[in-house]
């Protein structure tokens, strides 16, 4: 593909005022930057929650003065109630899976990276981009917006859980606590949200079709890109799904349908259609909207880790000094998991009442998802086997997305087992198994992200002896929070519960309950040290050279910061593939993509040496 | 940096592994007739998963303890872009183990859930509500009286809106707690009035929704005679973490006599049994 075709299709002069140039801006950069911030405020949102999760589940009955101030409803007289503790969950979940892993992986470093790594001048569609990052923002203030006004009941918010299931989700206030305005608000804010991520998930396609630079094959983009593409291709399928069952949600809720309310309903003393609070439903199917859900839900998973895994690879790569091992069977790996990640959603529903046998199907399936993920590892494991390892945080942070990635994702050869997931369904081994996977493991692939591309983004690198302690504390924080809950998954004890007060079988894992609260009350007070080195280094981190890390990809050929069309008007020209390191005669230990003069025998993509 | 990031990786899978070797958080004991093949399922399962585990951890350990940058000018890694013929091995490898265990992990499900209940399971009706149970026994005539939910009324305790005028219903039963025979084929009609709800007794390695709008039939044998901590395991509103109620397993001809008890009767002696057996929580 040749730069030629869309010559002046998206070129765009830079802007000069401040407002053109850093809020309503058309650089796919700057919005790469607005997206890495919005995760930034959410993930903070999002973690003190489940600070105070912890805190209630460990000390349900203490008097926490500050948030008796702050959350008269919620917390009277300082102690958190049943509803509090619920909306925590359901806006924790919300706000980690769509404002944060599904932000900065994607809209964050794929908007600033992919068309740099391709050697385009911007995405396709620059107004398309500005107006996606402003959508994903409206959203984002329509969830806070959920949190303070719930209407007159007693929450901080809704409560459904981020898998809003219906009737619950569907029956409004009559149901309860969390399910007035504030739900309205939630089921608001995802629409707003899927359709921010329907224009980014265009962009992102037609970008890298059409946009590729000479010389810039398919086979010569480095993972990461092939990491974003898949995403993008999910996410263009999967979220209109979400998208049009939040709409059929919002319908039963305030004009009267029944897409997910069956007939006969009694809820709260009121039988439906004798009280103008609870008007006649009838014929809903309250499975449908899991099929709906999950159909999203199941390769959303796949959208938070994609980027990760492409991060992490190109990141492994770079400092141990050596080719991806196996690059092609890790973009078939990539598409793997994409294809049979749409095939699989009906593990989440085993137990649900749909029919037994499709269950037999999706167990099935799901466990054979498990293969191109073990390819994924033992090609990054391959990666790393006769390498010169360089120990920067960048690279810790890769090594320890490998550990967590295997840890969380071979707990799924459990919970895809439908005869096993009688005993394992909704117990604390699934919040174990996808806080490893998809929450931790990805954010790890994110932190590796951030300290790696941070001196090409700013020209500064981040201090990497605040980041090694920032990764020693998390890397093991990580694992004293999540490793405990699969045994309390093992006892039974079910997720949700707002306090374990009421068994006896629960009784005997209190000790456990506060080793992994005081594990995450450690965690989360160390991530306040990377906050810390983001600011800090902006201003007074050692400066970058252009090629920070001696690295081999079009992001370290052109200046830092990269110009506002990216390359000065010179678009680049590859040779090679993206990952050519310890080249047997070349002057250097790497081989720019952009280099000309060296001769490197492999073609970058081709089997055996 | 390598050495010690190596070291704590071992540590790390070390402890793991430890953690459930040591069973001292574990499963309750076993208490159906399907619990010993699930528990086996898991076992050969709990066992791929962690050599599996251990492998991958050690392995990549191992890679970050030995090639480490040594600084040397003209010191470089080895130059390879990978090899097809360990790609193959490891894709056919994994997916023969993978899909094996898939296959495996439907007997215990085919068994419950792709057969109806044996003719003279006993039958209960389940009915949840926020944020309690009902159970509707049949009675001595052994069929359910007809329940409509505009008959439902909390104040004369009639939560199920059992009809009293049908004659069927005259003999029927609604408890609070669940009480079953062992050693018997027990049928579960699983309702709900108004959200979803999921029946969960740990030791029973049994779990399924109830669904406003359904009835889902399931069905299990009991094998072991005690009062066992019965939970709700689908997020139903604000006190779901106290929806709790209890499953009474008795011995066949004690459970005959209480079966044909009229409903105050059967009440009465359902409160002196659950009185009278600790709960069994481990």
């Amino acid at each position: 593909m040749s730069g030629e075709s869309h010559e002046g299709v998206h070129r765009h002069p830079a802007p000069t005022g401040f407002i053109r140039k850093y809020i309503f801006s058309l650089d796919h950069k700057v919005i790469g930057i607005q997206y890495i911030i919005l995760a930034l405020a959410a993930v903070l949102v999002g973690m003190t929650m489940s600070l105070l999760m912890r805190l209630k589940l460990s000390w349900p009955d203490h008097q926490w003065s500050l948030l008796g101030a702050l959350f008269k409803a919620g917390a009277p007289n300082g102690v958190m109630n049943p509803e509090f503790y619920l909306s925590l969950v359901t806006m924790h979940g919300t706000i980690m899976v769509f404002f944060v892993l599904t932000t900065a992986p994607q809209g964050g470093f794929g908007n600033y990276f992919l068309p740099i790594q391709i050697g385009a001048e911007d995405m396709a569609f620059p107004t398309l981009n500005m107006m996606s990052f402003w959508v994903t923002f409206v959203g984002f203030v329509v969830i806070l917006a959920a949190i303070f006004f719930s209407g007159a009941e007693s929450t901080v918010g809704p409560i459904g859980g981020w898998t809003g299931y219906a009737p619950l989700s569907a029956l409004g206030a009559i149901a309860g606590p969390g399910q007035g305005m504030g739900m309205n608000l939630w089921i608001i804010s995802i629409a707003i949200f899927c359709v921010g991520s329907l224009l980014g998930a265009l962009n992102f396609i037609t970008t890298l079709l059409n946009m590729r630079t000479k010389g810039m094959t398919l086979m010569r983009m480095p993972l990461t890109c092939w990491a974003w593409f898949t995403t993008a291709v999910l996410a263009l399928l999967s979220f209109p799904v979400l998208l049009g069952g939040g709409i059929l949600l919002l319908l039963d809720r305030l004009a009267g349908t029944s897409f997910f309310i069956p007939g006969g309903l009694y809820v709260s003393g009121i039988l439906s259609g004798t009280n103008p609070n609870f008007p006649l439903h009838t014929g809903g199917s309250p499975i449908l909207w899991q099929h709906l859900f999950w159909f999203f839900g199941h390769p959303e998973v796949y959208i938070a880790i994609l980027p990760g895994m492409g991060a992490t690879s190109h990141i492994l790569a770079t400092f141990a000094r050596k080719p991806v091992f196996g690059y092609r069977a890790m973009v078939f790996a990539i598409f793997a998991i994409g294809l049979l990640g749409f095939f699989v959603w009906g593990h989440h529903m085993f137990i649900s009442g749909m029919s037994p046998y499709s269950a037999i199907a999706f167990s099935v399936l799901t466990l054979s998802i498990g293969v191109p993920s073990a390819v994924k590892t033992f090609n990054w494991i391959g990666t790393l086997w006769g390498g010169r390892i360089r120990f920067t945080t960048a690279m810790l942070f890769a090594i320890g997305f490998v550990s967590l990635f295997v840890s969380g994702g071979i707990t799924g050869l459990i919970l895809g087992q439908s005869s096993l997931d009688l005993a394992m369904h909704d117990t604390y081994i699934v919040p174990a198994h996808f806080h490893l996977v998809m929450g931790v493991a990805s954010i790890f692939g994110m932190f590796a992200a951030i300290y790696f591309w941070f001196p090409k983004m700013f020209g500064r690198y981040l201090d990497e002896r605040i980041g090694k302690l920032h990764f020693w504390v998390t890397f093991v924080g990580v694992y004293c929070i999540f490793i405990p809950m699969h045994v309390m998954g093992l006892v039974g004890m079910p997720r949700r519960y707002s306090q374990f007060t009421e068994y006896g079988f629960l009784d005997k894992l209190h000790p456990l309950v506060l080793f992994v609260s005081i594990s995450a009350i450690i965690t989360i007070t160390v991530q306040l040290l990377f906050y810390f080195n983001l600011v800090w280094s902006l201003f007074k981190g050692a400066k970058a050279p252009d090629n920070a890390w001696e690295a081999t990809t079009l992001e370290w050929s052109t200046s830092t910061p990269p110009p506002h069309d990216n390359f000065a008007g010179v678009l680049p020209t590859v040779y090679h593939g993206p990952y050519e390191f310890a080249v047997p005669g070349a002057p250097n230990d790497f081989v720019m993509q952009t280099d000309a003069e060296v001769e490197v025998s492999s073609n970058g993509h081709n089997g055996q040496h | 940096m390598g050495r010690v990031l190596a070291v704590i990786i071992w540590i790390i899978t070390a402890l793991s592994v430890l953690l459930f070797v040591s069973k001292k958080w574990w499963f309750p004991a076993a208490i159906s007739e399907h619990g010993p093949a699930l528990d086996r399922q898991f076992l050969i399962t709990i066992l791929v998963v962690g050599i599996a585990f251990a492998a991958a951890q050690i392995g990549l350990g191992w890679m970050v303890w030995k090639y480490r940058d040594t600084g040397k000018a003209g010191d470089r890694g080895t130059y390879t872009h990978g090899s097809n013929r360990l790609e193959v091995l490891w894709t056919v490898i994994t997916a023969v183990v993978f899909i094996t265990l898939g296959i495996m992990g439907q007997s215990v499900w085919a068994q419950l859930r792709l057969h109806d209940a044996p003719a003279g399971a006993y039958s209960v009706e389940v009915v949840a509500q926020q944020f309690a149970w009902n159970f509707h026994y049949p009675g001595k005539d052994n069929v359910f009286g007809h329940t409509d939910p505009k008959l439902i009324d909390d104040s004369s305790l009639n939560f199920i809106g059992l009809d009293p005028g049908d004659p069927n219903a005259k003999d029927d039963s609604v408890t609070a707690a669940l009480v079953v025979p062992v050693n018997h084929p027990v049928e579960l009609r699983l309702r709900s009035k108004d959200v979803i709800h999921s029946f969960w007794v740990p030791p029973l390695r049994f779990k399924q929704d109830l669904v406003p709008g359904m009835e889902i039939k399931v069905h299990f044998t009991l094998t072991k005679v005690g009062k066992y901590e019965l939970a709700c395991a689908e997020l139903c509103g604000q006190q779901h973490y106290k929806m709790k109620s209890y499953m009474l397993v008795l011995p066949d001809e004690e459970l005959n006599t209480l079966r044909v008890l009229s409903q105050e009767q059967f009440q009465t002696r359902l409160g002196e049994l659950l009185a009278k057996y600790p709960t069994v929580i481990d």
